[in-house]
């Protein structure tokens, strides 16, 4: 559509864009992979050394690291089955004809725009704490000793904090979908005589299908990434017991020093948020006309 | 779905909502609550009535200085966006309206630097900040937030973009308007909705974000998302004062996001759903 | 003055040529309309002689020079979309103050300009108010009106009408074709309707593939179609082409009988045959007949009052001097 001139203009228009994004992308992988193969800690820098890939080896014969991908992964799961499961219900309910409509999802999805850090510590202390939490108070109610919830199960519990922030996501997504739904074709369904659950289940499931998809894959892209909320909470603990790939990684570099394991682990991040990534891309390519 | 539905199922269901919605919000509304108690208070068991006292928020500004975190996040939250909107609405128009072959493959592989895990990249980042005396400064880290949302921006940018009429375009043209007239007159006017929207969300992430913020400050630039972060340690733990600085660190982003739920679907999905 | 002159002009997209190297003559104060079916490069042509695109090679002249490099803004003329392109942002008095205001024209003649454009389209009460607030027909007359006030030395329309239901197309019509007898200014009208090409042209050319096929006055399209396919385009109902047997006793290919041609009786003629549909119009009656022995559906055009039904048993006679005759390559035997 355009001429010649406007052409050669939007070159110009693109490139600060282009360049900016292709030396964040570049010059940092670049470092880490370099870094992966160098013997480099900050507390001794200067017997700075080639190391092959003893990083790697190093990395994976790491009790620590299997443990924080075993932890990932249940990291990453739980919360999806929760907000997936949970958006779908919730995004249902709020379809429904309700008074306050607007007001309800307002509540729903303030979680969202909280802060990991803010969301985290309101869960620690103010929900889940062992003396002073509400979970206690409701424990005290009924007569039971309370939880420590972060020594008992830390896991689970960052899972619950996680998907209490991701929830309102998942939510807000699958209500979009279910929106554009064609109120027509659910009529007919029903004049056709068919059941409710079945009306979910081959009707509305199959066009929110791709609403899942993309909400499924987003989230594990950030999910992949939790850190603020280990950090304020268990800060990985109890030992290893909550500690993910993102914040083993941390720990090598920032409290061990180990910039060499660290950008090893770097490494192996990329290459499992790739296999994430490839899949997302598709499904958004896929709306590119 | 506008279907007729007797009154009793509509109050069913309502009663159903409001309880889900209040169960999600409440950890939220009681820490609006515990921010309004006196410390005794706070610590003495469930209580949704506080004394409505306002000592915490006091003691949150002199005794932490409050005032300075939040000054950071506004000037980390505006500064990395409006960068970034200035680096994309150039990028974002040509690709709208002067699309090549490569068109789609640059938006997907902007797309794909989004999904760099930020870790993978913290030892790098962590050494050229030293390196270059950037740590704990309020430019290196609103760049680097502006490099983290760059696509988005982008992305956002160029869906609403595409939705004004290239003819549009065109016509002004015809109508004699030189390139700076047709940015001026039709297509800024025109786009405002959609670059407003744009700022709005890049704003919420940017205040928001949590890794690299902790990571690259420590006192000066810290923004608020850091400076929360510091009350995990045991030494901190004042029940009241932690809800006070809770609220004011999420109030103004909770009220921001509650105008931004269509744009949040159309930035977080990169259009995947409208 | 609006002459415009195309030699040569080409247009490729990459490998594919979507209009071959043409040349077309218009000259000042003719109302000229490119029709063609859809995909036959009309509309390209339009936005090539705009500037909108760049031509591949061959110049345009406008007024006698080159304006093949000149950016739309530099070309003096003026365009209506087919989505009229209105600046949604703005009111109707701005929108169509906007060609004078990148024009520099002082406030005062704007005004006056605006006030005369908006009085001859009966769009005074309407000035202030957004596009959105308007309706089809009201939009189109403020797309025309911005267009016409910076007196263009030529008129571009693209489809103009193909977003209006089909009583307010009549009535536009009308109003382009009085607009174009009164400012006596170059229009170049594109459309896939041969009946807004027949009602409005001077002159029409008729374009397929990218190619022109015939240029000429409408009347000469009709009575002396060059080849078969704009005997096949112009004209409603559509002319009977007959191939076969029948044109082989014409000596040629195929051959082509406009419906009004062909006398209708239910005593003898030359193809027997039976009434399948009739539509009667009142003024006009028509008549599809089947089972002639000729491999197509003849149409035929008949007085109002004649009284045939589905069924009938009928005779048909082409009127020997208007057979037209088509040769293999489907150009006219002369």
């Amino acid at each position: 559509m355009a001429t010649r001139q406007t052409a050669s203009l939007a070159r110009l228009m693109r490139a600060p864009a282009i360049i900016l994004l292709l030396i964040w992308m570049v010059v940092p992988l670049g470092m880490t992979l370099y870094y992966s193969f160098l013997n480099y800690n900050l507390l001794n820098p200067a017997v700075t050394s080639w190391a092959g890939w003893f990083n790697y080896q190093y990395f994976y014969t790491d009790p620590a690291f299997l443990d924080s991908l075993w932890n990932t992964l249940v990291l990453v799961v739980g919360v999806l089955l929760i907000t997936v499961c949970g958006g779908i219900a919730i995004a249902i309910l709020i379809d429904k004809p309700i008074f306050g409509q607007g007001l309800v999802r307002i509540l729903v999805i303030s979680p969202f725009f909280v802060m990991p850090p803010v969301a985290a510590l309101i869960w620690k202390n103010m929900i889940m704490h062992p003396s002073y939490g509400v979970f206690a108070d409701i424990a005290k109610f009924f007569g039971t000793s309370p939880v420590d919830w972060f020594a008992q199960y830390p896991l689970f519990s960052i899972i619950i904090i996680v998907a209490w922030q991701w929830l309102p996501f998942a939510t807000l997504i699958l209500l979009t979908s279910l929106q554009s739904l064609d109120g027509e074709q659910m009529e007919a369904a029903e004049m056709d005589g068919a059941p409710a659950y079945s009306r979910f289940i081959h009707l509305v499931l199959p066009h929110m299908a791709r609403a899942i998809t993309v909400v499924i894959l987003i989230q594990t892209i950030f999910l992949l990434s939790i850190y603020a909320e280990i950090l304020v909470t268990t800060n990985g603990g109890p030992g290893t017991a909550s500690t993910n790939l993102t914040y083993l990684i941390y720990r090598a570099a920032r409290l061990n020093f180990d910039i060499g394991g660290a950008a090893a682990g770097g490494v192996i991040a990329v290459v499992l948020a790739n296999i994430v990534a490839i899949f997302l891309m598709r499904a958004v390519g896929k709306n590119l006309d | 779905m506008a279907r007729a539905v007797t009154r009793n199922t509509r109050i069913g269901w309502t009663i159903v909502a409001w309880a889900v919605a209040l169960v999600i919000f409440f950890p939220i509304l009681y820490t609006i609550i515990t921010s309004f108690k006196s410390e005794q208070e706070a610590i003495a068991g469930f209580d949704l009535i506080p004394s409505l006292t306002l000592e915490s928020y006091q003691t949150v500004q002199t005794q932490n200085n409050y005032f300075r975190p939040f000054m950071n996040s506004v000037i980390l939250a505006v500064g990395s966006t409006l960068l970034a909107l200035i680096v994309a609405i150039p990028a974002a128009w040509a690709m709208a309206f002067s699309p090549t072959r490569h068109t789609k493959n640059i938006l997907m592989w902007m797309l794909s630097t989004k999904m760099m895990p930020a870790v993978a990249v913290l030892v790098p980042i962590y050494l050229i900040f030293l390196r270059f005396g950037l740590m704990d400064t309020r430019i290196g880290l609103t760049v680097l937030l502006m490099l983290i949302n760059l696509p988005i921006v982008v992305w956002m940018l160029y869906t609403y973009f595409r939705e004004i009429p290239g003819e549009i375009l065109e016509a002004a043209r015809m109508d004699g308007a030189s390139l700076r007239d047709e940015i001026l007159y039709i297509l800024t006017p025109m786009a405002v909705p959609g670059i407003a929207s744009t700022m709005l969300l890049n704003v919420i992430l940017a205040w928001n974000e949590a890794f690299w913020t902790i990571q690259l400050t420590t006192t000066s630039a810290a923004p608020l998302s850091a400076f929360i972060a510091s009350f995990s340690s045991p030494q901190g733990l004042f029940w009241a004062k932690l809800s006070a600085a809770s609220t004011m660190a999420i109030a103004p982003i909770l009220i921001l996001g509650w105008f931004s739920q269509k744009q949040l679907v159309r930035g977080l999905t990169f259009g995947a759903v409208k | 003055m609006g002459r415009i002159t195309l030699e040569g002009v080409t247009k490729r997209f990459g490998d594919v040529e979507v209009i071959p190297p043409l040349n077309l003559d218009i000259e000042d104060g003719e109302f000229v309309v490119f029709v063609g079916p859809s995909g036959c490069g009309k509309s390209t042509l339009l936005r090539l002689i705009a500037g909108l695109e760049d031509v591949s090679a061959g110049r345009i002249l406008i007024d006698g020079t080159d304006a093949t490099e000149a950016s739309p803004a530099k070309r003096g003329l003026a365009m209506v979309f087919q989505s009229y392109a209105l600046y949604p942002h703005m009111s109707v008095r701005k929108n169509i103050a906007f060609p004078l205001k990148m024009a520099g024209m002082d406030k005062a003649e704007q005004d006056r300009r605006i006030a005369a454009a908006a009085n001859a389209l009966n769009l005074t009460d309407y000035l202030d108010r957004r596009p959105g607030q308007l309706s089809g027909g009201q939009r189109q007359r403020v797309a025309i009106g911005r267009a016409i006030v910076r007196e263009p030395s030529a008129f571009l329309f693209d489809e103009p009408l193909s977003n209006l239901d089909a009583a307010l197309r009549v009535g536009m019509r009308l109003e382009i074709s009085e607009l174009h007898t009164r400012l006596r200014t170059t229009m170049i009208y594109v459309t896939h309707d041969q009946v807004e090409a027949m009602t409005l042209a001077d002159k029409i050319v008729v374009l397929h593939a990218g190619r022109i096929e015939q240029v000429g006055s409408p009347l000469d399209l009709y009575m002396r179609p060059r080849n078969v396919f704009v005997a096949g385009f112009i004209g409603s109902p559509k002319m009977n082409l007959f191939t076969g047997e029948a044109a082989a006793e014409y000596g040629a290919r195929t051959i082509g009988v406009r419906p009004e041609h062909i006398a209708i009786s239910t005593e003898g003629g030359t193809w027997k045959g039976r009434v399948g549909v009739s539509e009667h119009l009142g003024s006009d009656s028509f008549f599809y007949v089947e089972d002639t022995g000729l491999a197509e559906t003849v149409t035929v055009r008949a007085d109002g009052e004649i009284g045939l039904h589905h069924g009938d048993e009928v005779w048909l006679t082409p009127s020997e001097d208007k057979v037209h005759k088509f040769d293999d390559g489907g150009d006219l035997i002369e």
